[in-house]
């Protein structure tokens, strides 16, 4: 049995030491300020791993329990609880390394910025919020954590909250994100409809009640409970998670700082769609409709968004791109049922995602905060600690045999060839076609930063700078001493530390847990998947062991595809740049549809938010003040003016014509009681 | 019999002093058919044994009421000629309303019968039974409360009639006791400060 | 033998003959005025009647309050009538359309 006290120390460690910063910041000071955040998610992080060491190895049982409740309402019971099984102890491991990594990188990142101290507060009550998301042991908790992770990252993309960029940025990721909300909420509304309550046991054991349920969507039609709560739910999942068409908010949400973007819009904040996916498992089991659903969504973004990736010049939107991509693919992962393969997916990503922001930003700040990769080249010689981690990043993100990231994938794309539900080839197609897609984009990162001919001290814009990347270039060099052109340095240790400290388990830790993870039974009951579904055990027959698989793998496509990527990167944007320009002349119709993006931000605000404004207008003019104010209001009190115009007449004033009423009043009354009864 | 003669009789003739009071042209004169109308409504009060209140309506309607009422009537002077113009003009509404009202009264109480069986006498009272005394007895206990505020509301009507009438007229010489009473000494004298003078002895007579 | 209709019936005519009244004389105030007290007294007699034929004071107690408010009626109705003459110089109704709508 584990400690509740532990287990609640593990948030509100962060929390206090948030709270410390943030309010209390001027008195501590900057330094004051890191250390006491750094010491409480490092803590946290002691202290999570701790738990998983004591899970892992069977001395305690997983716990699910309510350490405080709120209220109770109408017998649904509100509670602050813990669920700490095995998959929320990984999610915690993974969410308090990164995010202690985050903190030591934030001190190199941050420590010319006004803010500092407010920053360290906001990322600490991230971690906060995170860490009740993913140790929730309830519907009510899950979704406190959902908002609060939101508010943060609402508040972290607008960091640097004088740029209107950043402003739009973040009312951009709030607004996407409520969308997503209101059908989480349906969804949790759902559960609760059907349960009567927001417990996880409840509802994983009530899951079959409401698979046999139906909802009558109209009166002759009626869908599947199930099907609706889970589509409901996901929709949710859509949002936080950035898929396609929700997706839209993740690409701006890189004018937050890097840490941030390493830490909330890549690793941790926007797995938690992924995660609830796989936390609500044996709910999701039960809706082949919903899984279908996830995975085409899933799918498309792991293609679509990949495309974005190559013709993006911004750094971190590039990578930003890929984090859409990568979740693509975690997305499949839950649609083919495989939720071992996708929550595998996500750890591996958290750390070589990252690996790759935070190296990302270590060019930035190398580059003296310039973004645009047209204006770097050649950063290997100058950054080689940057460098070598961020090719370690790149090859764990292709999918290289042997690093963290092939495992992961490779048995995603494994698992989607295995399965027979409905979407599945499609899905095949996307994720192998992306394979390629994501070398590509990945591959012409790295050369066009870290290799060719150096392009920075020219202090030119390039002549085709387009507008994408035009309000990153400003950046904020007002409070760095440099400016443009400056000689590019190797970061300080404190930001290449955890750059190595991410390499590691980027290399390590796919051979390591791919076994235990995939195939071991590593989450117990954690997840539930259906005999009929249960691709990842198709799979264990033919897993051996780590090695001998990355040798098999030479021979199957993904490796090609990826070694395709690699080398078409190489040859196309390092060896013969001008191959780029001639692709781009002659598909200038395709480049014009990616440069907008598919045109989801055009139709966002010239259909949806425009229409809601010409609705909201339609309202105002015609249901507010024509038929509220004119006919209600107002006409009711005309009505009453012209009633009362013909009324008076009868007022005559004179006192005989008020006794002839009285009279006519007396004659009436006694006549009705003459005539009833 | 007699009684039935008696009963007749006056019913008869309150019904031509009622008659009187709404048509004649002079309004002392319904003024005075109404107090013949009170006259005889007592007279019938007394045939079925109110005598209590036979003798209140002598008292407060013949005794105060109607003669405040002849009283304004002749201290009013009114252009009578004025107010009867158009006398006959609508008088059949009148008629009409009143042929409907008593249709109806009437049909209410032969017709609808309310459980009440109105064709048999009054019950004997018992020998020496005061009507006088039995009403006394109710209104002093029961209805003391209601007794008492029918005095205050008399006193209030007092007060009313009397604040509504008075009239303070200008350059009329009459005594304002309110006023004598309030007086203060700082009204009526005043004392002045001033140098003592000295006596001219030169001037003097 | 004097039964409850006889009397009755005499209260409704007298009742009717008020009504009448204030329709006659719907010009002079003064009349009006008297018209109401046969109408109440019309009322008055049928209360006494119930009250005599049904063996309940309860009716007779009633008429003395009914003496009582329309004594006190009938004084400020005459004193408000006073008043009015001596700002109009007139009784006429017609004249006394104030409240006319």
């Amino acid at each position: 049995m584990m400690n509740p006290n532990t287990l609640l120390a593990i948030p509100l460690l962060p929390l206090a030491a948030a709270v410390l910063a943030g309010l209390f910041g001027r008195w501590i000071g900057r330094t004051g300020a890191h250390v006491v955040t750094i010491l409480a998610v490092g803590a946290a992080f002691v202290l999570s791993a701790s738990v998983a060491s004591g899970l892992l190895s069977g001395e305690t049982a997983p716990y699910n329990g309510a350490v405080y409740t709120w209220l109770v309402s109408d017998g649904i019971r509100m509670e602050v609880g813990f669920l700490v099984d095995q998959l929320s102890v990984l999610m915690m491991c993974v969410v308090t390394f990164v995010s202690l990594c985050v903190h030591i990188y934030t001190i190199g990142y941050m420590h010319e910025d006004p803010g500092y101290q407010r920053f360290f507060s906001y990322i600490s009550l991230f971690t906060f919020a995170m860490l009740m998301l993913v140790m929730s042991n309830n519907f009510m908790q899950l979704f406190f954590g959902w908002e609060a992770v939101g508010v943060v990252s609402y508040l972290l993309i607008g960091f640097w909250y004088t740029r209107p960029s950043a402003i739009f940025a973040n009312m951009k990721a709030f607004l996407v994100n409520r969308v997503g909300d209101f059908g989480f909420v349906l969804g949790i509304a759902g559960v609760v409809y059907f349960t009567g309550s927001l417990d996880y046991r409840d509802a994983f054991a009530a899951g079959p009640e409401i698979a046999a349920a139906k909802i009558a969507l109209t009166s002759g039609t009626s869908v599947s409970a199930i099907t609706l709560v889970c589509i409901c739910l996901f929709i949710g999942a859509m949002g936080k998670s950035a898929q396609v068409p929700l997706h839209v908010w993740l690409p701006d949400s890189m004018e937050g700082p890097t840490p941030i973007s390493a830490l909330i819009h890549a690793a941790t904040m926007v797995t938690a769609g992924i995660f609830m996916v796989a936390r609500l498992s044996p709910l999701f089991e039960l809706s082949e409709t919903a899984l279908t659903f996830i995975l085409v969504i899933g799918a498309t973004t792991a293609l679509f968004m990949g495309f974005l990736g190559v013709i993006n010049n911004d750094i971190k939107r590039v990578v930003a791109y890929s984090t859409l991509s990568q979740l693509g693919y975690m997305t499949v992962a839950l649609g083919v049922s495989a939720y071992g393969a996708a929550i595998f997916h996500l750890m591996t990503h958290a750390f070589f995602k990252a690996l790759l922001f935070l190296a990302a930003g270590s060019v930035i700040i190398g580059m003296h905060h310039e973004q645009d990769m047209r204006k770097m080249g050649g950063l290997a010689k100058v950054m080689p600690i940057t460098a070598v981690t961020c090719w370690i990043g790149a090859l764990a993100l292709i999918g290289t045999p042997l690093f963290s990231g092939f495992y992961s994938k490779d048995f995603i794309i494994e698992a989607v060839a295995e399965s027979h539900r409905a979407g599945a080839g499609y899905a095949y197609f996307c994720v192998l076609a992306g394979v390629f897609i994501t070398a590509l984009y990945t591959f012409r990162m790295v050369f066009m930063t870290f290799h060719g001919a150096p392009r920075w001290g020219q202090g030119a814009v390039a002549a085709h700078a387009h507008d994408d990347s035009a309000h990153d270039d400003h950046s904020h060099d007002h409070d760095h001493g440099h400016g443009h052109g400056g000689t590019p340095h190797e970061s300080p240790w404190v930001v290449t530390l955890p750059l190595i400290l991410l390499a590691i388990p980027s290399v390590l830790i796919g051979a390591y847990t791919v076994g235990p993870v995939l195939f071991g039974g590593y989450f117990g009951d954690a997840i539930r998947v259906l005999p009929a579904n249960d691709v990842l055990g198709e799979l264990s027959h033919h897993f051996h062991d780590p090695f001998s698989f990355a040798l098999e793998a030479v021979g199957h496509p993904p490796f090609w595809l990826a070694l395709a990527g690699v080398v078409s990167a190489w040859f196309v944007f390092l060896r013969n740049p001008q191959i780029a320009d001639a692709f781009a002349a002659r598909l200038a119709s395709l480049r014009r549809v990616l440069e907008q993006k598919y045109y989801f931000d055009w139709f966002n605000e010239h259909v949806i938010a425009a229409g809601t404004r010409a609705l909201g207008r339609g309202f105002w003019k015609f249901g507010d003040q024509t038929v509220i104010d004119g006919a209600i209001v107002n006409g009711s009190a005309r009505v009453v003016g012209a009633l009362a115009a013909r009324m008076r007449l009868l007022q005559t004033g004179f006192l005989y014509s008020y006794a002839f009423w009285m009279v006519i009043g007396l004659a009436v009354l006694l006549g009705w009681f003459l005539v009833r009864g | 019999m007699l009684v039935q003669i008696l009963f007749y009789g006056f019913s008869l003739l309150l019904i031509a002093a009622a008659l009187g009071v709404i048509v004649t042209r002079n309004p002392v004169h319904s003024a005075l058919c109404l107090v013949v109308a009170f006259f005889t409504s007592a007279a019938l009060w007394l045939l079925i044994e109110a005598e209590f209140l036979a003798i209140v309506l002598v008292l407060v309607y013949v005794g105060a009421v109607m003669v405040l009422f002849l009283f304004v009537v002749m201290m009013l002077d009114i252009n009578v000629e004025e107010v009867r113009k158009g006398f006959t003009r609508h008088a059949w509404v009148g008629w009409v309303a009143a042929f409907v009202v008593i249709a109806q009264i009437v049909g209410v109480y032969w017709f609808k019968g309310l459980g009440i069986d109105a064709t048999v006498g009054a019950a004997p009272l018992p020998e020496g039974y005061s009507n006088t005394r039995a009403l006394g007895e109710v209104l002093y206990t029961q209805y003391v409360y209601p007794f008492e505020l029918a005095a205050v509301l008399l006193l209030v009507a007092i007060v009313a009639a009397i604040a509504l009438t008075m009239r303070r007229r200008p350059g009329l010489k009459a005594q304002d006791v309110a006023k004598q009473v309030a007086v203060r000494r700082e009204d009526r004298v005043r004392l002045v400060k001033m140098p003592a003078e000295r006596r001219d002895e030169g001037s003097a007579p | 033998m004097i039964t409850l209709q006889h009397m009755l019936t005499l209260s409704g005519i007298l009742f009717a003959l008020a009504v009448a009244g204030i329709f006659i004389n719907r010009k002079n105030v003064i009349l009006l005025l008297m018209c109401i007290e046969l109408m109440l007294l019309a009322v008055n007699f049928s209360f006494v009647s119930f009250s005599r034929f049904l063996g309940n004071l309860d009716g007779q107690v009633f008429v003395f309050f009914v003496l009582t408010v329309a004594a006190a009626e009938s004084a400020i109705g005459l004193a408000i009538l006073v008043v009015l003459f001596r700002e109009r110089r007139s009784i006429n109704v017609e004249d006394l359309d104030t409240l006319k709508g």
